[in-house]
């Protein structure tokens, strides 16, 4: 083979290989592309001494709204404890949220969050949250889980309220979970 | 010594196989391409047919034929097939015979690899087609496969993303063989500037194709591994995100859009000129017009996806940059009338194909135009709207210039004139189906049908009535097509000469037709005009 | 006229033909509604001014070509004269389309800045979407319920119904419960989705948004005009795709606030129906009426189902044997299939009836019930 073509081919081909990893690649770029842009309702995550140190004004306030979503695969209850408060930009806040479990045995579950409108999610930093990480309720149980925010003071000034919404899903190991309390043949006719 | 050996030495060179094995074992650009095309013409009747399913079951409102499920994996099942084994085949099957031809070239620069790379779709399709036979049918999540939807995909999951992969590597195979081809075999003296079009448009669809599939190879791998080996790159409970699918698919997606239809433009820009007789107007401005939208083609693809919540700043990026492309888009249609302003046009079947893509595919353009408008986008996203829009620009964009360009050489091809009667029949009876089929399409989307549905409310049916009896015409009407390429291969009809064409110029016009089985065994000299 | 082919079809055909006036084409619906929303209206106008500029741009473009067509013929006796390029005309043809799309990217811009301003509105809704139902949640008001596909629809939709479904009004543009909301109203919608991708639209609202799992996606509007709205799912989301549409009905103020306390209440009354003893006869007819809104699509009418995707229930061994199984799969559904948990969609009183229906009707005879009682102790 003629070497230019050998080349030719060499360099395609190694492009071709290095746009298969950059489709790979594209994963994390798209999370920070994320974090940047807050595209996707994804929240930002701050240490403690981060948020202790933001200034704050407080003579704004801003509205932020708790919703509460368990996938119907998942036999839990989930809600939050206050639906609505008014915070105060640069301040940090806790909240709490209640889990209950419905099943018959051990399950698990695993909270993600959103916050929309998208052009606030990027403000929006939690210092401690409960989301992505397994939760594990044995059956019948209650658990109190809270969150630590702060909305960053660089919110743009026309966000005016913001909505935190946290969907609960089951973990693929669970297994059938329904605590069933039939009498047992009362009902045979 | 008989003069017979005497010449079966001499012709070494052209001695082949017979039969079977002179296709499976083929390394000639010719023979190759032939194949390819003949594979995209079967591809096409079978995608076709799918289409003539999805059409008669919207013939009405009510469910009267199919369930929605396989109703659901018709769609998938046409659009995969009619992307990737009939408009993408097709065009490198032109690009095999034409390419070498037309560059002064005997063969292409790796005639083994071309050879399986045109191997690999008849089992990819296999794989894919088999997969209407598993229990729990056809993939059925559309051929976006978002996830979640496509992962719920029963057993035909593995065979549709494999078979993904295998027309992914025949593509990339077959873009890297067209690249060294063009790069490394012109007759000596031709210069980038002096080839024709066709040629410049494959170049930089093989550039597309490389840059792209292979993404898209890396997006089907995902949801491979999300399906059966526990990632979760597109699952929210795992921490991953469905929407990435989309801007992984669309990065893939948008690009390929133009490896569609680039090559189209290619065919055309060599076919008006001819029949104008007169050179193509701003050749220049063709080759820039045609890299600017290959360079835009990357970073517009979110616009496929207005609707899934993204912020202001991204919507409005996305917006502009969509509308751009209309720039040297439209520089490519004002040449291609400047080309044929004073002119001394005929009208033989490839220039009455040609003529119709530019005024179709304008069309199509139109809409893509408004569909970039993201606020107006809310309401047109996946409605018929959107259909109409992209059969404009495949069926009589693309497909009308495959047509055109096999019209066009097929006297070359087979060394005798088509039927040009049949031909005509075959233009006429396909340029005015298509847009009964199409056009009522805008209405209903404008109206409120969304796609992908097999069912319908009443206020639809008469524009569903009327499209789907423009598709079935249109469908039947492609048998002609058969008939004349069949006759014309087996030798009925006017003896070809060698250019064809009155107006026709170029390399490949200097060659005999049918012309010898090695193009260009010393390379052509290269006269400046 | 045969039913294959309605008469409104052939009128169609006819029509297409050219054979009738141009004026009896808006019966069929041509063109983008105006809504009832002034951002609906916005886009509207939108879409007039870029099919207003793209029929003029088409009619030159077009006419020059034709005109060429006509005139540079050779059978007119033309000599092709030989120019290749004039960087005059050149720079005219890239620069009038750059000044177009500027004139198109102001107001577009203007919309969509617009649309995005979700800032004070007076009231939220969540939109849920599940496969193939949308659920509906008043946040202020705490109270929600499911729309699904209207049963009628719903029968007449499957496959060899024997319905004429030309003679249903709205056919598959209805749902059982309509979401309610107020007119002149900012009304704020939160989407997500329980499953796969769907879309919530309504073109008189102007856009569609998807639903997406794990995310919240947020929209809003304020409707000017009571009425009844009509829309669909719009991004496919699976077998039933085309038949989860979404009805919205806007009403004044004092209508809505009565409609809101009768929502509350009927719910307040379909738990207390949980408490007391259902007969047989009871779950089995409110059962029948469940499957067929719930079940019938995947399952078949005569619980045949369409294996191997959705199974018979037919002497299937969930339907005929322990019922505790039997009331996990429905409530819970079944990880890695296409069956739904229904414990979110129907209330207790609807899955003790179609659990009891299911194991008495469609060929199974097992003979044992469930109470809502006990269905609502197992949730």
């Amino acid at each position: 083979m003629n070497s230019n073509i050998k080349n030719t081919v060499t360099t395609l081909s190694s492009i071709a290989v290095i746009m298969f990893c950059f489709g790979y690649v594209l994963v994390p770029i798209y999370d920070v592309f994320c974090d940047i842009t807050g595209l996707n309702g994804k929240t930002g995550v701050i240490s403690k001494n981060e948020a202790n140190s933001l200034s704050f004004d407080i003579n704004r306030s801003v509205t932020v709204e708790f919703d509460t979503n368990v996938n119907s695969k998942l036999p839990w209850k989930f809600h939050a404890d206050t639906r609505k408060i008014s915070v105060i930009p640069g301040k940090l806040v806790e909240v709490s949220f209640e889990v209950e479990s419905l099943a018959a045995n051990q399950t698990f579950g695993k909270a993600v969050p959103s916050v929309t409108p998208p052009k606030g999610s990027i403000y929006f930093n939690k210092t401690e949250c409960f989301c992505f990480s397994e939760q594990e309720l044995g059956p019948g149980e209650r658990k109190t889980m809270s969150v630590r925010f702060v909305v960053d003071p660089a919110l743009p000034l026309e966000v005016k309220s913001l909505v935190l919404s946290y969907t609960f899903f089951a973990m693929e190991k669970n297994v059938s979970t329904r605590n069933i309390d039939l009498k047992i043949n009362s009902n045979k006719i | 010594m008989s003069e017979a050996v005497l010449n079966g030495v001499e012709h070494q060179h052209d001695h082949h196989p017979t039969g079977i094995k002179r296709w499976l074992f083929t390394t000639n650009h010719k023979d190759i391409g032939t194949l390819y095309l003949c594979f995209s013409l079967l591809m096409f009747f079978i995608g076709g047919a799918m289409a003539l399913v999805i059409r008669a079951e919207l013939f009405s409102p009510g469910i009267q034929y199919v369930d929605p499920q396989f109703f659901n994996s018709m769609t998938t099942m046409h659009a995969l097939i009619m992307v990737f084994g009939v408009v993408m085949p097709g065009t490198v099957g032109f690009a095999n015979w034409m390419l070498p031809m037309m560059i002064g070239a005997p063969d292409m620069a790796l005639p083994r690899m071309n050879n399986w790379s045109f191997w690999i779709l008849p089992f990819a399709f296999t794989l894919l087609l088999m997969t209407l036979l598993l229990p729990g049918g056809g993939p059925a999540g559309g051929w976006t496969m978002y996830p979640p939807l496509m992962l719920q995909t029963e057993h035909a999951l593995p065979f549709v993303i494999f078979a993904v992969h295998f027309m992914g590597v025949s593509s990339v195979m077959g873009a890297i063989n067209i690249v060294a081809t063009i790069l490394n075999m012109r007759a000596p003296g031709m210069k980038l500037l002096d080839m024709p079009l066709f040629v410049w448009t494959w170049l930089v669809t093989a550039f597309l194709l490389i840059g792209s599939i292979p993404v898209l190879a890396g997006a089907v791998t995902m949801l491979l591994t999300d399906k059966f080996f526990g990632t979760s790159f597109f699952d929210a409970a795992g921490g991953g995100d469905p929407v990435l699918f989309q801007h992984v698919f669309w990065f893939f997606g948008h690009p390929e859009v133009y490896i569609l239809i680039l090559p189209a433009f290619g065919v055309v820009s060599q076919i008006i000129p001819t029949f104008a007789r007169k050179p193509l107007f701003g050749y220049v401005s063709m080759v820039y017009a045609t890299c600017s939208i290959a360079l835009l083609s990357f970073i517009v693809w979110a616009h496929h996806m207005f609707t899934v919540g993204m912020p202001l700043a991204a919507e409005l990026f996305f917006m502009y940059a969509t509308m751009s492309i209309a720039v040297p888009t439209g520089v490519k249609i004002f040449n291609w009338i400047a080309t044929m302003w004073r002119g001394e046009m005929t009208f033989e079947t490839p220039m009455l194909f040609a003529v119709a893509f530019v005024i179709l595919f304008t069309i199509g353009g139109f809409s893509g135009l408004m569909l970039g408008i993201a606020p107006v986008d809310f309401q047109y996203h996946d409605t018929y709207f959107v259909v109409a829009h992209f059969h404009y620009v495949l069926v009589s964009g693309a497909i009308f210039s495959m047509m055109a360009g096999a019209y066009y050489w097929l006297p070359k091809w087979t060394g005798y004139m088509y039927d040009e009667k049949l031909g005509k029949l075959h233009f006429w009876l396909s340029v005015v189906s298509v847009n009964l089929l199409f056009f009522p399409q805008h209405f209903l989307g404008l109206a409120g049908m969304p796609r992908r549905i097999p069912d319908y409310s009443t206020q639809f049916s008469e524009w569903n009535a009327i499209s789907s009896v423009g598709g079935f015409v249109f469908g039947f009407s492609q048998l002609i097509l058969v008939w004349v390429i069949i006759k014309s291969a087996r030798g009925h009809g006017e003896k070809a000469t060698a250019q064809v064409w009155e107006g026709a110029n170029g390399l490949e016009w200097t060659l005999s037709s049918p012309p010898p089985y090695h193009s260009f065994e010393v390379p052509p000299k290269i006269s400046r005009s | 006229m045969s039913d294959f082919v309605s008469n409104r079809q052939i009128k169609a055909l006819i029509l297409c033909a050219g054979l009738m006036p141009a004026t009896a084409l808006a019966e069929y619906g041509l063109n983008m509604t105006r809504g009832v929303t002034t951002i609906s209206r916005e886009i509207y106008d939108l879409h007039m001014l870029a099919f207003i500029m793209v029929s003029i741009i088409g009619l030159i473009v077009f006419g020059l070509m034709i005109w060429s067509i006509i005139h540079h013929r050779k059978s007119k006796g033309v000599k092709a004269s030989q120019f290749r390029h004039n960087s005059n005309w050149e720079t005219v043809w890239t620069i009038i389309p750059i000044l177009i799309l500027l004139s198109f990217a102001a107001p577009a811009t203007r919309t969509l800045i617009e649309l995005e301003d979700i800032e004070d509105t007076e009231m939220t809704i969540k939109v849920t979407g599940y496969q193939w139902r949308w659920h509906y949640q008043y946040l202020e008001e705490d109270f929600g319920f499911f729309s699904s596909l209207a049963s009628d629809h719903n029968e007449a939709r499957q496959k060899n119904s024997g319905i004429d479904v030309s003679k249903i009004e709205n056919y598959l543009l209805e749902v059982d419960n309509p979401v309610v909301i107020p007119v002149e109203t900012k009304i704020r919608f939160l989407l997500t989705s329980n499953d796969v991708i769907h879309a919530w639209w309504v073109p008189e609202l102007g856009w569609k948004r998807d639903a997406i799992p794990g995310f919240i996606n947020s929209n809003w509007t304020m409707v000017t005009e009571p009425g009844i709205y009509r829309g669909q799912c719009a991004e496919l989301c699976g077998r039933d795709h085309g038949f989860m549409p979404v009805v919205l009905k806007a009403v004044p103020q004092e209508e809505y606030l009565q409609w809101a306390k009768d929502m509350k209440q009927q719910q307040a009354e379909a738990a207390s129906g949980v408490d007391r003893e259902w007969t047989m006869a009871e779950l089995m007819e409110r059962g029948e009426s469940v499957y067929t809104t719930a079940c019938v699509s995947c399952h078949q009418a005569n619980g045949q189902g369409l294996p191997p995707v959705f199974p018979a229930l037919t002497g299937s061994p969930i339907a005929t044997g322990p019922i505790s199984d039997h009331i996990s799969i429905v409530i819970d559904g079944m990880q890695g299939t296409t069956m739904p948990a229904f414990g979110e969609q129907l209330n207790a009183v609807d899955i003790a009836a179609v659990i009891t229906f299911e194991r008495n009707a469609l060929g199974n005879s097992v003979g044992d019930m469930v109470q809502p009682a006990e269905i609502q102790a197992a949730q």
